[in-house]
């Protein structure tokens, strides 16, 4: 942990506004730009930033640095962004199902003709974007942010078992749309028709 | 063995989070298939680790709207903490003003006996 972000975290502890207001304008584009991994949209993911922050500012006390701050910044993100999800569910009556068509049968998208790794990582992108959100929401935190299992489980609410089912199959379903077996696509082909 | 019943595994596989038995090691090490799924598991995987250094530019007025947010709730911290100090000095003084009128009836009461007690004696 830098020098400064843990003279801010003391300094915050201690009660000192502009040193918390300090942490925000050095953390805020990182903890958006996981809450817009995780929600998918704009407009959910600021929510998710702002109710982060008010939660690590009621919270902050406890922070006793065992861990880095952005790591717990992330778990305080990735649980007001399940809590957002499963509000906008209950809403919206979404169906999170996981059964969704993810080989892409257009011919322009051939994962065989793309290569170089730019492609790829677009690819992942919008293979991110597809998947539902409680597969998505594991991944993220594991394979891109290194949270523990543990870590996931506790902040998505679930068992450290269905944390790496949901992993799992998560990076199943990622292999599947970015590498299809011929098997796997002649399937998808004939789920679009 | 098939390469079917592998298919659960592999994605834990690459880091270890799950243990293939022997049998299921030898499948791998001779499997074409299951091999080129190892292999793109962890370019997947690695692909994932370089979006970590990427940031989504949040739209303007983010920060302005958290740091509002959080002034917010700090009012409103402050004032909780007012209300809960007056209502402690309101039944600190009404337990003060209970027990000098307490005290001051067990005295009158005391008097009052004392007084006729003196009263019969004589």
């Amino acid at each position: 942990m830098p020098q400064t972000v843990a003279n801010l975290i003391a300094a915050a502890q201690a009660g000192d506004r502009a040193a918390f207001d300090e942490l925000v304008r050095l953390t805020y584009a990182d903890t958006y730009t996981l809450a817009m991994r995780l929600t998918g949209n704009e407009e959910d993911a600021r929510d998710v930033a702002q109710e982060a922050y008010l939660r690590a500012y009621r919270g902050l006390r406890r922070f006793r640095g065992d861990a880095q701050f952005s790591t717990w910044l992330y778990r305080i993100t990735a649980n007001c962004a399940a809590t957002q999800l499963g509000r906008r569910a209950r809403h919206r009556h979404d169906v999170l199902d996981d059964t969704v068509q993810l080989a892409d049968p257009r011919t322009d998208h051939d994962p065989q003709l793309r290569a170089d790794a730019s492609d790829l990582r677009n690819r992942l992108a919008d293979a991110l974007d597809d998947l539902p959100p409680r597969l998505r929401s594991v991944v993220i935190l594991r394979d891109v942010y290194d949270l523990s299992h543990e870590a996931i489980a506790a902040e998505l609410g679930i068992s450290e078992s269905a944390a790496k089912v949901r992993l799992h199959r998560a990076r199943h379903k990622l292999r599947t749309q970015l590498f299809p077996r011929r098997d796997e696509r002649e399937i998808g082909t004939t789920r679009a028709g | 063995m098939q390469c079917e019943d592998l298919a659960q595994e592999l994605p834990g596989f690459i880091d270890g989070s799950v243990r293939l038995g022997r049998h299921q090691r030898r499948h791998v090490d001779r499997c074409l298939r299951c091999q080129a799924d190892v292999a793109h598991y962890r370019k997947i995987v690695r692909a994932m680790q370089v979006l970590r250094s990427e940031v989504i530019e949040p739209a303007p007025g983010l920060l302005a709207d958290i740091l509002l947010g959080l002034e917010g709730a700090s009012v409103a911290n402050r004032h909780a903490i007012r209300t809960l100090l007056s209502g402690r000095r309101v039944v600190y003084v009404g337990g003060l003003a209970a027990a000098t009128a307490a005290g001051a009836v067990s005295a009158i009461v005391f008097t009052t006996r004392t007084r006729r007690a003196a009263r019969l004696v004589s």
